[in-house]
């Protein structure tokens, strides 16, 4: 009898004392298994590396997998917003499953941070979209940065090769909007399979259309395939690849091969080169040093800065937040998305973000480097 | 396009058509001893090259795990059915075979310095690691239905499909490797310049396609596989064992499979799932030769290497489309000409 009572004081003592500290929790949600694994796995390492307290209140990491499936994504999303009551989400990793996370968001006014590329999860800021945010740089900025450096380096014509699946097309859309206002000119416009074993045949019509360089639109290690073909065949021009490939099994699998090429990336990929003036540079050292003291030297990718931002502007927005109202209310995620939205001059790993209600991604020109593959390594270009 | 691309052309599809030709013949093998639709060919495939990658990187293949799983269930298996019918002499060799045999391999990989073993013993070792999974995969997958009709012979090969994938990512990761070549010459050839690889998958797989032409003609083993493949029946009848031409046929679709793999991972980046796409136009390949003639089917592979190379060229957005519709006026065509076979139970 004693027992039970001495257990039931216990056991009333312990719900008091969580209902009293009320924590803030955040949700995530990262594609850790899947097709996108290889993104999500930097990006739960990061978790890890994030703060535990911010203002003097505790944070909880609520972490999902969503297994690269944009059902599993939407289910992870409301069991977060039903059960655990979450004040803010980060995720998801890919784009398909964060645009369809914003409908459970805007219904259950939860902001949510995206750690997805697609501008499509941010623009237009409308009723929905008023609460997601994101952090990585839309494929536009990559592409503009892409294109003027070829114009700045006397290329004319460029032949364009990209996957045959949305990422292709949506890089060639990009790609070929800009290229047009500034008088670069496609004459070769082919498509690949991730899949793919041969693309003797695209290369080949590509070489033929004779352009000054060659633009790869591929991601990961698939995006090597076409930079071999073209070397075996005695291409001895530019090539240019997208901020898809900055890992270094890519570099493993491309090798010598690869030598020279440039490409577009945040500036957390060659951090240690930048000018000491370099606004981003502090914070992306940091979260380099966080990340390589867990995870071993050389392990950082870009894909985990995502992730870090993410935490960065979440421990940006919580202080001005928790002056409106308390963690676990309507009103607090209300003051959250206020908060996010108000946010200036936030100094994350891949550039620094300036919020507004027409802009929730908030990144500007100093978000991207050009990055030249010199000696197997990263070299920022100039 | 002028004549030396297309000769390019045509020299990319000869050395892609080979390999599926080889793939092609294996799956007429299986097929016509076992009448199992062998989905799990592509997955040798993946599985040889990037144990081959895993070896030359330095490490033990993880594939060697698996073999000593499948080797402990298949030792478990026959030693009951051993012990039931009370052959207890039998057993030293199923436990010498199935568990002691992948426990020395590993014991020896783990000794060997991997990387810097010449390819060929690089090579040797994948073959020793991944063969032996093909005759263990039949004993535990397919001798106990062997009787089955053919649609759940194929429902359980797509089974099998999914599991070695799903293995393969655990075992390889999702990124891709690529092997070293076999040799770095390039030949100048009028217009065309010829790597070394390239005469190296050809010639491999022409004589891997006139040992399968010997062994099938003059052995008795290959004999005993042409008789189950005309009559199963009969075949039984003459004393040849069911299970025993089906570990033999699934033996030599491994070793296929594998040499494949081996032969195109310096070619290209390989995955742990691009087994599938690879196995499927073999497979294409063999639907041309009516999953029945092995001339035919190798001249089919390499008619779906050369049209793929083609059609990469004029439309390589439809690439895949325009090879896989490839399957539709053949399958016309065989459904027209041919009369229809009643399947046999």
């Amino acid at each position: 009898m004693k027992l039970k009572k001495t257990l039931f004081a216990a056991i009333s003592l312990a719900f008091a004392a969580t209902a009293a500290q009320a924590d803030i929790n955040v949700g995530v949600v990262v594609s850790a298994t899947g097709p996108a694994a290889s993104l999500g796995i930097p990006e739960k390492n990061t978790l890890a590396l994030m703060p535990t307290t911010i203002g003097g209140e505790k944070i909880n990491y609520i972490v999902l997998d969503d297994a690269s499936d944009t059902t599993t994504a939407v289910k992870n999303m409301r069991k977060l917003v039903s059960e655990d009551k979450v004040d803010v989400v980060i995720g998801s990793t890919i784009s398909p499953n964060s645009l369809a996370m914003i409908d459970v968001a805007a219904e259950s006014q939860t902001p949510m941070i995206s750690m997805a590329a697609s501008s499509r999860i941010v623009e237009p800021v409308d009723e929905k979209r008023r609460w997601v945010f994101k952090t990585p740089q839309n494929d536009a900025q990559m592409s503009t940065a892409i294109v003027e450096h070829m114009t700045d380096n006397g290329v004319k014509t460029v032949g364009f090769i990209g996957f045959a699946d949305a990422y292709g097309e949506g890089w060639f859309e990009q790609f070929k909007s800009v290229a047009e206002a500034r008088g670069l000119k496609i004459v070769a416009n082919e498509r690949f399979n991730r899949t793919d074993t041969s693309v003797t045949g695209q290369v080949l019509k590509l070489m033929s259309a004779r352009p000054d360089a060659m633009f790869i639109a591929g991601s990961g290690t698939p995006a090597a395939l076409p930079q071999k073909a073209l070397v075996e065949r005695g291409w001895k021009g530019k090539v240019y690849q997208t901020h898809g490939v900055a890992n270094n099994d890519f570099l493993r699998v491309c090798g010598k091969d690869c030598e020279g090429t440039f490409l577009p990336a945040g500036p957390v990929l060659v951090a240690d080169q930048l000018p000491a003036d370099n606004p981003v540079k502090k914070s992306a050292m940091e979260y380099i040093a966080k990340y390589e003291a867990a995870h071993g030297k050389g392990s950082v990718s870009t894909f985990g800065a995502h992730a870090w931002d993410a935490g960065v502007l979440m421990q940006a927005a919580v202080p001005e937040a928790l002056k409106k109202a308390k963690p676990g209310t309507a009103e607090f995620r209300a003051a959250m998305r206020d908060a996010l939205e108000g946010l200036k001059e936030v100094a994350g790993a891949h550039g620094i973000f300036n919020m507004s209600t027409t802009d929730h991604l908030g990144l500007d020109q100093r978000a991207r480097v050009m990055v030249q593959i010199q000696g197997g390594a990263w070299k920022l270009a100039k | 396009m002028d004549l030396q691309i297309a000769l390019i052309l045509g020299q990319d599809g000869i050395t892609n058509g080979s390999i599926y030709a080889l793939l092609a013949l294996a799956l007429v093998l299986v097929f016509a001893v076992t009448r199992v639709i062998f989905i799990p060919q592509g997955e040798f495939v993946a599985y040889g090259a990037l144990t081959l990658a895993m070896m030359v990187n330095g490490n033990v293949p993880a594939t060697i795990w698996l073999l000593i799983m499948a080797g402990v269930a298949v030792a478990a298996v026959d030693g009951y059915s051993a012990l039931k019918a009370g052959q207890t002499r039998r057993l030293p060799a199923i436990l010498g075979i199935n568990v002691a045999y992948p426990l020395v391999l590993l014991g020896v990989l783990k000794m060997l310095p991997l990387a810097e073993m010449p390819l060929a013993l690089q090579v040797l070792a994948a073959l020793l690691v991944v063969v032996p999974m093909g005759p263990m995969m039949y004993r535990l997958v397919y001798q106990p239905i062997a009787e089955a009709p053919v649609l759940i012979l194929l429902i359980v090969s797509v089974a099998a499909h999914v599991a070695m994938v799903g293995l393969g990512l655990v075992f390889f990761g999702a990124e891709g490797y690529r092997t070293p070549p076999f040799s770095e010459a390039r030949f100048e050839l009028g217009p065309m310049m010829i790597t070394g690889q390239t005469i190296w998958v050809v010639l491999a797989s022409l004589v891997l396609i006139v040992a399968l032409a010997l062994f099938f003609g003059r052995t008795l083993y290959g004999k005993a596989l042409r008789a189950t493949a005309i009559n199963r029946t009969g075949a039984r009848l003459m004393g040849i064992s069911p299970a025993l031409a089906g570990k033999l046929t699934f033996f030599l679709a491994a070793l296929i499979g594998v040499l494949s793999g081996v032969l195109i991972s310096p070619i290209t980046t390989i995955y742990y799932d691009t087994g599938f796409l690879i196995g499927l136009k073999g497979f294409v390949g063999a639907i041309i030769g009516g999953l029945a003639s092995y001339p035919i089917a190798a001249a089919g592979a390499v008619l779906v290497g050369l049209l793929e190379a083609f059609s990469s060229f004029w439309a390589s957005a439809y690439k895949e489309v325009i090879v896989f519709t490839l399957i539709i006026p053949v399958l016309l065509w065989r459904s027209l000409k041919s009369h229809h076979l009643e399947e046999e139970e």
